[in-house]
């Protein structure tokens, strides 16, 4: 019997119990939908984690301040001002591969006209922009003129720009920061999320030394050169492990920590904490598409134990067909291409019932869902492979019956 | 000759017994005779037409199929000389359901790998032949029995096989019915087809030309019918 005929005989077959046949399919339809939205929506985590880590830029370390003890109670990272702006200028000096910035947290409401907004105000120096690797989408950066001179001058993020300005253009406008009068310089280029969720063009960037005079005032004068974090970006193809043990043992040496103390700050590699948050979201998404798959194996089972219940209920036709002149194999191949054909069918539909069900968590749950066509064409050929697996069993029973008893079978 | 046994012996088992369902049976079927095989239930005749029609292999002893050793056939190579060379008609018809008259008698030729177009054309004068051209499309379900036993004669002669094997055909018809069914068979003989009928009935048996009779496996008389 040719391949085409076999088709014939499969698809009447599974015409003739039409609704036993749908169920039966059910199994592999749920599986491989299952596993082409499990794949879409963890290649679409995937590639927002991708996005951010270019965003943030991969090569960066944090620096923070570290604790403070005071009687007995430590305060957390942070709460200490250990770094300060020479510590900037000594990275900058003495490590090369290494392009350190400075930044002044804070946060202030800020007014232009009759609308104000509250948002986050980062004292940084120019470097800062680099670091970041973040570009302007108009205007300038402040000036080093500006910066030693602690000028009223700011940058300002997406955000704040929509926010404040709407359809305006803020460019040499005077927004007031805590009543102090500022004039923007330039326009920050959307960055988008952050890694946590937080929206990182809700921002204000002003010369650090404007940030820590007039705005962010603090009155202690031991903090005058005191700095709230600094960003250090390693050259093109340094390793940020290396950079980092290097800016650590240059702050222990200026902080004059001895050999056994605990550093009074503490270093964070971006690309490092990237790194395993992407592990786990691939390590996630694996474990979702094997879940999905449980399912296709299930749906595969449910192929097996109607074939074999098909094999019984068409005993004497087998017999008939033996009697007739069908081979063994003829016989296989028939009930072979019959299981194969509801896999496929039930893959196929699963496929469609995949892709549209990713499209409707991607509009209504508003994910980033991605569906790429290896993983339907993936998902189709192991339902192919389930229908060859369970149905081949139910089939060699069917190629193995004795034609005389499948004849006289009741 | 076209059938020869020779000390033909089909034993089974059942558990720790072994039946003996056949026992020594010798005989000759020249082509184009009619021969009826009679006998009680368990007597071993439908064993013999099981052995005869290459559905099973002898235990022991010699079966010729027009000179070709039928014992020492793989399954494939019987499963050829049932599709080429041995028409079966069966008792319940053994129709597929839910498949037509026409395609029902294609199937033997499916098997022979015959090309579609010609498949049709050898159906339909097959089934033209039995009487029932006008019946190509019906579905077993929309025939009456004798028709459908017709659709089966026709299945069995499509592939104009040397041997037509009929078990018990007419025992889920009427007897107007079977009168018909025999008649047919008389008429096939007639053209040169052999046949060999199995049957308990003894009416039945007397359309045959020469009849075998078989009791507890083995054969008693080669008698000869009218």
């Amino acid at each position: 019997m040719s391949a085409w005929q076999l088709l014939q005989v499969a698809l009447r077959a599974i015409a003739v119990n039409k609704l036993r046949s749908a169920l039966t399919m059910l199994g592999i339809v749920i599986g491989v939908a299952a596993v082409i939205v499990m794949i879409a929506v963890g290649a679409g985590a995937q590639a927002r984690v991708d996005e951010q880590i270019r965003a943030l830029g991969s090569n960066l370390l944090l620096v923070t301040p570290g604790a403070v003890t005071a009687g007995g109670v430590r305060m957390g990272f942070g709460s200490a001002s250990t770094l300060s702006e020479d510590d900037v200028a000594a990275i900058n000096r003495e490590i090369p591969e290494a392009l350190a910035a400075p930044a002044l947290r804070g946060s202030a409401q800020i007014v232009w006209g009759n609308a104000n907004w509250s948002t986050q105000i980062l004292g940084v120096t120019p470097q800062y922009l680099d670091v970041r690797q973040w570009p302007l989408a108009a205007g300038r950066v402040f000036e080093p003129a500006e910066l030693a001179g602690a000028a009223k001058v700011c940058l300002i993020g997406d955000t704040v720009a929509r926010q404040l300005f709407g359809d305006a253009d803020p460019l040499d406008q005077v927004i007031r920061i805590r009543r102090v009068p500022f004039v923007v310089v330039g326009v920050l280029e959307s960055k988008g999320q952050s890694l946590m969720g937080s929206d990182q063009d809700d921002v204000v960037l002003m010369p650090i030394s404007t940030a820590r005079s007039r705005v962010l005032g603090s009155a202690s004068a031991a903090k005058q050169r005191s700095v709230g974090t600094i960003w250090v970006k390693a050259a093109d193809g340094v390793s940020t492990r290396a950079l980092e043990e290097d800016v650590r043992s240059l702050l222990r040496q200026r902080h004059r920590l001895p050999p056994g103390a605990d550093d009074d700050f503490s270093i964070r590699n971006l690309a490092e904490v990237m790194a395993v948050q992407e592990a786990s979201n691939r390590a996630l998404a694996l474990l979702l598409a094997a879940v999905a798959s449980v399912s296709l194996l299930v749906g595969g089972i449910g192929i097996m134990n109607i074939m074999l219940v098909s094999v019984t209920e068409r005993t004497r036709e087998i017999g008939l067909r033996m009697a007739v002149g069908a081979r063994k194999r003829d016989i296989l191949g028939q009930f072979l291409v019959e299981a194969v054909t509801l896999s496929l069918i039930g893959g196929l539909a699963g496929a469609a019932i995949g892709v549209t069900g990713a499209a409707v968590i991607a509009s209504f749950a508003g994910w980033h869902v991605i569906v790429a066509p290896e993983a339907v064409v993936l998902a189709v050929a192991f339902a192919f492979a389930i229908g060859v697996f369970f149905g081949f069993y139910p089939a060699r029973k069917a190629a193995r019956l004795n034609p005389v008893e499948a004849l006289r079978f009741e | 000759m076209l059938i020869r046994t020779r000390q033909l012996a089909r034993r089974y088992r059942m558990g720790d017994a072994e039946v003996a369902a056949l026992v020594g049976v010798t005989v000759d079927v020249a082509a184009g005779e009619f021969v009826a095989v009679t006998g009680p239930s368990g007597s071993g005749k439908s064993t013999f037409m099981n052995l005869i029609g290459c559905l099973d292999r002898p235990s022991a002893g010699e079966y010729l199929l027009e000179g070709r050793a039928v014992s020492a056939m793989s399954g494939d190579e019987l499963a050829a000389v049932r599709n080429r060379h041995i028409g079966f008609v069966f008792q319940q018809f053994n129709l597929l359901a839910r498949t037509s008259a026409l395609e029902n008698v294609e199937l033997p030729l499916v098997y022979a790998g015959e090309p579609r177009r010609r498949r049709r054309e050898r159906a339909m004068a097959m089934l033209e032949r039995v009487g029932l051209g006008d019946r190509a499309h019906h579905h077993p379900s929309q025939l009456s029995g004798g028709q459908q036993q017709r659709v089966a004669i026709a299945r069995a002669l499509v592939t104009q096989p040397l041997l037509l094997l009929a078990d018990e055909p007419t025992g889920a018809l009427d007897s107007r019915t079977s009168l018909e069914i025999m008649a047919l068979f008389q008429a096939l003989n007639a053209q040169g087809i052999t046949v060999i009928l199995v049957t308990h009935e003894p009416e039945v048996a007397t359309f045959a030309r020469r009849v075998l009779r078989f009791r507890d496996g083995r054969l008693l008389a080669a008698g000869v019918g009218h």
